[in-house]
């Protein structure tokens, strides 16, 4: 790395920015640069330089890298994943050095998902003078950071619409995330998290007798990152629905059930099917069963294993009698379109619940 | 006075208009091209509609908009109701035909399939990715042939061995005409063909995966050609009903949602009168950029959409 101080940046993906600059502030002792929020300029820039047929969290990654890059970084990290984004590390790097930016590209599909050990070794790449101590430590409080946020965050979702005075859970749930940038210990994001839940529950809601229930289920990226799916959750809580997400990291990576979800789906699904799409076919029955209004699959343009799991999500469908709308964004999705196909299935369950 | 209801259908290519009274009766209906000024038509059309119902009878006491362009003419007209055209198609076929399993709609440039169970919408689809199944393709395939697309229909049901044309895409399909007629296919049969093209793109694309159930009616501009009709009629194997209506289903189906609604403002033709313009305007508060429109009617602002967030809204000047 040279001389330069090493200032680190990864592409935005929900509110995870706030343990990434945790651990790499604290734990691994470099600057830490948080790409500023995607913009219609971030995914403008990104598919500028991107192959036209890749995926859309492709092109958001690399826009935030560039903008990541004007904003002072200088060394880039990407992770590897169980389908295409295992590769898109080494292409990026490739695009980026390119267009002449000198930057360093750390990229963890190089490192062994099973092995802790070999991320260390990634690590010290950005860092050679790493304490093992430090990042073990840091490391465990960015976890649990991870943990509350994503539980903060299905708070949020399943309130957000019924607010008797509009906007307080969002400016609540702000102020929370920066406080978290403040935290030096665990126990430091365990009160902050008691506080804030606190508070979150005294905003006053008012909810009707017969709620409406959506979950919403699909690809990795687009459902947990809302600008790439054109903040589909907002949309819909504020309309008076209560809404359901499974998918965050907690869920995926930190708790994964993968053995119970291949058993709850053994009846529709025989084989692993890569990536979300397990998850995204079990969340999917689970709420069936439950009696859901609907529920709304997302993806980016030609995700493999999302498509895969759609003729499995019809036949539950009509199994289940439930509704599922299915949502494909890429960078030239019209919101329009979107609007119309939102309200119509606000429409559709909305009438469906008045008959029963 | 009787109260009587408006609902207007603003699609890409046409524009489509309903007066309705208090049973869901049609007094007066109009349906005329959009061509690309969806507020001009809507003034056309509103001059058409004036004079074909009893206005010392009936007073229009609520408006609906629906179709593509149903936020800009709602804010021109007044509207009590803006619909999404899914649920107002799916209201004005169920007034029609209660028992409805399966709707067909096939416009100028989208085209759904809606599914009913009990009078209510249960699942729907709307083509995302090509225009082949829909009549703007129709429109320009009768153009390239030399005949009115209005005679398609007809000449398409004197083919007795409909040319096999590729329906996958927009573009091949229009390819694989041209090579058709060039290998001296008869040209009632390519037109026989390009109808069931237009069935196949449309089971393929827009109703893909989903169970068509009887009864089925066909609505939306492409349902008038009756070539289309057969061939959904021999995909599907079962009866198609298309009302003489079939066109209006939309208009319908708003009309019915502003009764409903019980908002009521009385509606005077005047507007045709007044002078309505638009302009974009490129928000440059953040990285955004969103486009925000703003209305005007005689110079007045009278309301903006399409800020993403707070910072980009223009208040209204009372």
């Amino acid at each position: 790395m040279g001389m330069d101080k090493c200032k680190v940046a990864f592409p935005r993906f929900g509110n995870y920015h706030i343990p990434l600059e945790f651990l790499f502030t604290k734990g691994l002792g470099v600057e830490y640069i948080t790409p500023p929020p995607s913009t219609r300029r971030t995914l403008e820039l990104g598919a500028k330089y991107s192959p036209d047929y890749v995926c859309s969290p492709f092109k958001f990654n690399l826009g935030n890298y560039i903008e990541a890059i004007e904003a002072g970084a200088n060394t880039l990290v990407q992770t590897g994943g169980t389908c295409r984004l295992g590769y898109y590390g080494e292409l990026q790097e490739q695009i980026l050095k390119d267009l002449g930016y000198n930057v360093h590209f750390i990229n963890m599909s190089r490192a062994n998902y099973n092995n802790p050990l070999t991320f260390y070794d990634e690590f010290k790449k950005i860092n050679p003078n790493l304490s093992l101590k430090k990042v073990t430590s840091s490391l465990i409080t960015m976890l649990k950071m991870v943990e509350c946020i994503d539980e903060i965050d299905d708070f949020v979702r399943q309130n957000v619409g019924f607010e008797v005075h509009e906007g307080e859970i969002e400016k609540l749930h702000e102020e929370y995330l920066n406080s978290l940038r403040t935290v030096e210990t665990k126990k430091d994001v365990e009160k902050i998290t008691k506080n804030y839940k606190k508070k979150l529950k005294d905003v006053k809601v008012k909810k009707p007798k017969n709620l409406m229930k959506v979950g919403i289920v699909g690809e990795y990226y687009t459902i947990m990152e809302p600008f790439s799916n054109h903040f589909i959750e907002k949309e819909l809580a504020k309309k008076g629905i209560v809404i359901y997400r499974w998918m965050n990291v907690t869920n995926s990576i930190l708790h994964n059930n993968g053995k119970e979800q291949k058993k709850t789906i053994k009846p529709y699904v025989k084989y692993y099917m890569g990536a979300t799409s397990m998850a995204t076919i079990y969340k999917t029955l689970e709420w069936a069963k439950e009696g859901f209004d609907g529920i709304v699959h997302v993806k980016s343009f030609g995700c493999t294993p999302e498509i895969d799991a759609m003729p499995v999500l019809q036949r539950i469908s009509n199994d289940y009698k439930i509704p599922i709308l299915y949502f494909s964004f890429d960078s030239q999705t019209s919101e329009t379109g979107i609007q119309t196909r939102l309200e119509a299935f606000y429409d559709m369950i909305m009438m469906r619940k008045e008959k029963r | 006075m009787k109260k009587a209801y408006l609902g207007i259908d603003i699609g890409s290519i046409s524009t489509k208009g309903v007066i309705i009274d208090e049973n869901n009766k049609i007094l007066a209906s109009e349906y005329l091209w959009t061509e690309g000024n969806p507020i001009d038509a809507v003034k056309r059309l509103l001059k058409a509609l004036e004079t074909q119902f009893k206005k010392k009878t009936y007073q229009i006491v609520s408006v609906g908009t629906t179709g593509s362009a149903r936020k800009l003419i709602g804010a021109m007209v007044g509207a009590s109701v803006v619909k999404n055209e899914i649920t107002a198609h799916a209201i004005g076929t169920t007034s029609l035909y209660p028992d409805v399993r399966t709707i067909l709609e096939i416009g100028g440039q989208d085209s759904k399939i809606i599914l009913i169970e009990d009078g209510i919408v249960v699942d729907y689809a709307m083509n995302t990715l090509c225009a082949a199944g829909t009549g703007s393709f129709l429109s320009s395939q009768a153009k390239r042939l030399g005949v009115e697309v209005e005679e398609f229909g007809k000449i398409a049901l004197t083919s007795k061995n409909p040319t096999n044309i590729a329906a996958r895409c927009t573009v091949f399909a229009e390819s694989d005409l041209v090579h058709k007629a060039q290998i001296g296919h008869k040209k009632e049969d390519i037109i026989a063909g390009l109808c069931k093209a237009v069935v196949t793109n449309y089971l393929n694309n827009v109703g893909k995966g989903k169970k068509i159930l009887p009864p089925i009616v066909f609505q939306g501009g492409v349902s008038k050609n009756i070539g289309v009709t057969k061939a959904f009629e021999e995909a599907t194997g079962h009866d198609v009903i298309v009302d003489p209506n079939s066109h209006l289903m939309g208009a319908l189906g708003v009309a019915i949602l502003a009764k409903k609604s019980k908002v009521e403002n009385e509606f005077s033709f005047d507007i045709t009168d007044m002078e309505f313009s638009t302009i974009g305007i490129e928000c440059q508060k953040c990285a955004n950029h969103c486009e925000i429109i703003c209305v005007y009617r005689d110079k007045k602002m009278i309301d903006s959409w399409g800020n993403r967030c707070e910072n980009g809204a223009i208040p209204i000047k009372k």
